[in-house]
């Protein structure tokens, strides 16, 4: 048998059917008698709602209704919910003005849903949708944090005075003055993370089904996490039952966090499936993805750093304005404090943090987790600060990080900001990306690129994440209104085949391939003869999806437990076949033996002998081979490297180009090493367009102006360079797998490396910092504006 | 409403069609052929290309009505009647050059046609050049570039040094 186990760069299972055009997304899926929604929205970000005319919409060609917010309110449908509640310095809990599945009263963000037209097809819902009449009295709009806090500002919603929705703290202020006070030098760094756009290359879409036979509603949906959504609308919004509803997420084509939410568009095909009796599909426009798709970022941050006279870091502190958009989505209150904040040690031993984050509503798309959610905020506040540190009093960047690090013998660490890391080695993630970027050998490829007209730079980031999520009691305590547990079954069949339900969900990372791995693993199942089923509520136990890099450290730990119970079972019926005690019996490579004997039978005989028990300890043993397992994590994982990123900038159009790009990340044991290898590139690329590319920008009057992929800057092949990745291991010690998940990573660790880079390219023109995204007009003014003085000296 | 003919995979359909009709929306709604995708309304994604009389192109910018008469060879179309891949499918496989999947059948449609247009050889910025109507979200491109490749010698049946002698 092939090596396909933990350590295997095993291609991956799903990939003949997305190869061959057969993969199964929801759009892909069209159900008897399907009718199509189309959604019409907000064109404008703040207005009330005077009346809306439907009567010409409702009768054009193949409609068969039309729903506004008005229908929903008369049947007591919910809003949609927030799944996590913060409390403000003052213990006050936070506002949580309600969010109407379509617009009630007022609309608060383009992209607000105001009606949905149902009809035969697509084309003439959309036609239809054209002769709503709605009268709108425009009211000013705030898309900004600078506008959302100016005194007066408008209010996005009339009882949240000041437009606050928290205004959060963490850490010990008295302590963190008190270091200020004695500091031998202070630096301080204001900066913006530019807001982002998911962009999953599949649009959101939904079919809602109603079973006029049972009373039952199916919904399918591109989501993250179907137990999730199940719970959320049917407990909150639609009040259906968990047993008369059944939600699936088939094939996903990309996430990135922005399909974890609960979406009014799932809520409004369920609900109206039943009204209209026929299933409904409805499949975003790319350019509703971008006004309706959870966007990401858009912080607001002045870092300051206490040093003593020898560079060492004595006191951090922090303070954040965060934009929550128009609504609070699904998660969207943790992000900026419990996903942010308490990561602001990173891979410092900084003694003393303190940090406020106030989170402002806006006239905009909601904010939730985008791809490393908080993270990349904290890890680009960090090591800008560091570069900082180090512009400011002229000491070395890699030296001062060096100094500054946790120390490898340290761990446990406990961190000022609530956080206990389990595992790290900051120095060895440095060392090897260094000699892997050809560090030491820089200053002469900066020299050599001058020649050629180009302004070269390198940048470094040593950054830390969080992930795994996350232990029921810490993040109930911190105010999540769920578990974030996972479960797994492990169903033996009974000619030894075996299915793993996973409540995980695969929307990329390979997750039928890696989870089928651990199987080979453990139980000694050839890969082939295992397969991995997720997505539909029907068929998987109750798990909580995929998020957070927390399928393997969470999921894949459940799925450790539940083939311990398997193998535990199978001793008993092995030892009551080969006559032997149950202590003498050893599981190894796919058999059960009797120690110190060449007695054995194979894990599918005794899954026959589960399922056929005709010679079986049927007085002790029930029969049957199918194990199911939860496991509630003891801590968040801690993955943590370096990122080295070099650029070249053209001195005349001041594009710049990444030309080298290295990551060395500690994620814990790989399983697969050829899918983290390609779960870090592709982060890295969109840490790329981050710092480079993407920013969603909304106008004065709060348009939405980067509405579309031809104004929304999307990284693309030419864009970005090749991603050289590395791993160095130190392994989780709080779970048997010794994962710490590799997701995020890429895009946490590679903003600050690029900007870094792209600052230390323009260091002879004396820049200190620049905000994300670094764009050519950006560059071209500064080496303008240098120019003259450059030749005057 | 007007009828269009045309060869889909090696087969032939005639099929009603509204003037307005895409042919994305004739090949996922008409056809069944769901392997075509649709991931933007500005003809900027490339998830949908498909070959049309031995071009690439998007077939979200074509009306159903223009391919009248054209062979269409779709994603479905690609692999061999016993299941065996085409080298630029089976590359892709091999070199991990998909995540999500969504983004793959225009991308391994717009590589074959890459591939076959540059017969002399490709460099790895004509790849990544050749690859600026397509966008992935999931992979940072880098193994697309690598698949396509390694494809390059195995649809051409010869190294890339042998072809620049």
């Amino acid at each position: 048998m092939p090596f396909e186990g933990i350590g295997a760069s095993v291609r991956r299972k799903e990939d003949v059917r997305f190869l061959s055009g057969h993969g199964n997304y929801t759009d892909d899926i069209n159900r008897p008698g399907q009718v199509h929604a189309f959604i019409k929205r907000a064109d404008r970000p703040h207005a009330r709602i005077n009346g809306i005319n439907t009567a010409a919409a409702a009768k054009a060609p193949g409609v068969l209704a039309v729903f506004t917010g008005a229908d929903m309110a008369k049947e007591e449908i919910g809003g949609l919910p927030c799944g996590w509640q913060i409390h403000s310095k003052d213990g006050s809990p936070m506002a949580e003005p309600p969010h109407p599945v379509i617009a009630v009263g007022k609309v608060r963000h383009v992209g607000d849903p105001v009606a949905v037209v149902i009809a035969e097809t697509r084309q003439a819902a959309k036609d239809a949708a054209e002769l709503l009449e709605i009268d709108y009295t425009d009211l000013p709009a705030v898309s900004t944090l600078k506008q959302a806090v100016a005194p007066g500002a408008p209010l996005v919603h009339d009882d949240v005075p000041g437009n606050v929705c928290y205004d959060w703290h963490i850490g010990d202020k008295a302590l963190v003055d008190a270091a200020f006070a004695k500091a031998a030098k202070v630096v301080k760094l204001d900066l913006t993370n530019n807001r982002l756009i998911p962009n999953a290359m599949e649009p959101r879409a939904a079919v809602g089904e109603w079973d006029t036979s049972s009373g039952d509603y199916t919904l399918y949906t591109t989501s993250q996490n179907p137990h999730v959504i199940r719970l959320l609308m049917g407990a909150f919004v639609l009040h259906i039952p968990e047993n008369k509803l059944r939600v699936v997420a088939p094939d996903v084509g990309g996430g990135f966090g922005s399909k974890i939410y609960h979406y009014a568009e799932e809520a409004i095909v369920t609900w109206a499936s039943a009204k209209v009796r026929r299933p409904i599909k409805w499949t975003a426009e790319r350019n509703e993805s971008f006004m309706s798709d959870a966007h990401g970022r858009d912080h607001v941050s002045t870092a300051e750093m206490a040093l003593d006279a020898d560079g060492n870091f004595l006191a951090l502190r922090v303070s954040t304005l965060a934009n929550m958009g128009a609504y609070l989505s699904t998660f969207a209150p943790c992000v900026p404090t419990y996903l942010y904040a308490t990561l602001l040690a990173g891979v410092y031993q900084t003694p003393v943090i303190y940090a406020e984050v106030k989170a402002m509503f806006t006239n905009t798309v909601p904010v939730d987790a985008y791809r490393g959610a908080g993270r990349p905020e904290a890890s680009y506040l960090l090591e800008r600060l560091v570069d900082a540190i180090a512009h400011d009093t002229g000491m070395d960047r890699v030296a001062l990080r060096r100094k500054n690090f946790i120390p490898a013998d340290a761990f446990p660490y406990q961190t000022p900001v609530a956080l206990q890391y389990d595992s790290g080695n900051y120095t060895a993630t440095l060392d090897a990306a260094l000699q892997a970027a050809d560090f030491a050998g820089f200053e002469s490829r900066r020299a050599a690129a001058r020649s050629r007209g180009k302004l070269r730079g390198i940048g470094v980031s040593t950054y830390l994440e969080a992930c795994g999520i996350a232990p029921s009691a810490v993040v109930g305590s911190l105010g999540a209104r769920a578990g974030l547990y996972e479960v797994a079954n492990i169903r033996m069949h009974p000619t030894g085949s075996v299915t793993v339900f996973t409540g995980t969900h695969s929307h990329g990372q390979g997750h039928e391939t890696t989870l089928a791995q651990l199987v080979v693993d453990q139980l000694g199942v050839p890969l082939d003869q295992v397969e991995v089923v997720h997505g539909d509520t029907a068929k998987i136990p109750f798990g909580m999806g995929t998020y957070g890099s927390r399928s393997l450290a969470v999921g894949g730990t459940a799925m450790v437990k539940a083939m311990d119970k398997v193998i535990a079972k199978g001793k008993k019926i092995a030892a009551h076949l080969l006559e032997a005690s149950v202590e003498d019996i050893e599981f190894k490579d796919g058999k059960f033996s009797v120690a110190g004997t060449d007695k054995q039978k194979t894990l599918t005989e005794i899954s026959l002998a589960a399922y056929v028990p005709h010679n079986y300890p049927i007085e002790e043993l029930e029969p049957g081979l199918d194990e199911t397992a939860f496991y509630d994590p003891k801590n968040f994982t801690f993955p943590g490297g370096c990122h080295v990123c070099e650029v070249e900038i053209d001195m005349d159009t001041g594009v710049p180009s990444v030309v080298n790009f290295v990551a060395v990340d500690d994620v814990g044991r790989v399983v697969n090493p050829m899918i983290v290898e390609g779960q870090v590139q592709g982060g890295v690329a969109q840490g790329i367009g981050q710092a480079l590319l993407e920013n969603a920008v909304y106008d004065e009057a709060g348009q939405l102006i980067s509405g579309s992929f031809m104004d929304y800057t999307m990284p693309r092949a030419d864009n970005l360079p090749n991603i050289t990745v590395g791993t160095e291991i130190t392994l989780c010690t709080h779970n048997p797998l010794g994962v710490k998940g590799c997701g995020e990573v890429g895009a946490i660790g590679s903003p600050p490396a690029v900007m870094n880079a792209v600052i230390d390219a323009l260091k002879e023109y004396g820049v200190r910092h620049i905000d994300m995204p670094a764009t050519p007009q950006k560059l071209w003014s500064i080496i303008q504006a240098g120019a003259p003085r450059m030749a005057a000296e | 409403m007007p009828q269009v003919t045309l060869t889909v995979n090696g087969k032939q359909h005639t099929v009603e069609v509204e003037g307005r009709t895409l042919l994305v929306e004739l090949l996922r709604e008409k056809l069944g052929l769901t392997g075509t995708h649709v991931g933007c309304d500005t003809s900027q994604c490339g998830a949908c290309v498909v070959d049309v009389d031995g071009l690439s192109a998007k077939s979200c910018t074509m009306l159903a009505l223009q391919a009248d008469g054209c062979k269409i060879t779709t994603i479905e179309g690609l692999a061999a009647a016993d299941g065996t891949l085409h080298p630029m499918q089976e590359m892709f496989r091999e070199h991990h050059a998909l995540q999500c999947g969504f983004c793959t059948p225009g991308m391994v449609m717009s590589a074959i046609d890459l591939v076959k247009s540059h017969p002399e050889g490709l460099t790895e910025k004509q790849i990544r050049d050749g690859l600026e109507g397509n966008l992935c979200r999931c992979t940072g491109y880098h193994n697309i570039v690598k698949a396509i490749a390694a494809a390059w010698p195995l649809m051409h049946g010869k190294t890339q040094a042998a072809a620049a002698e």
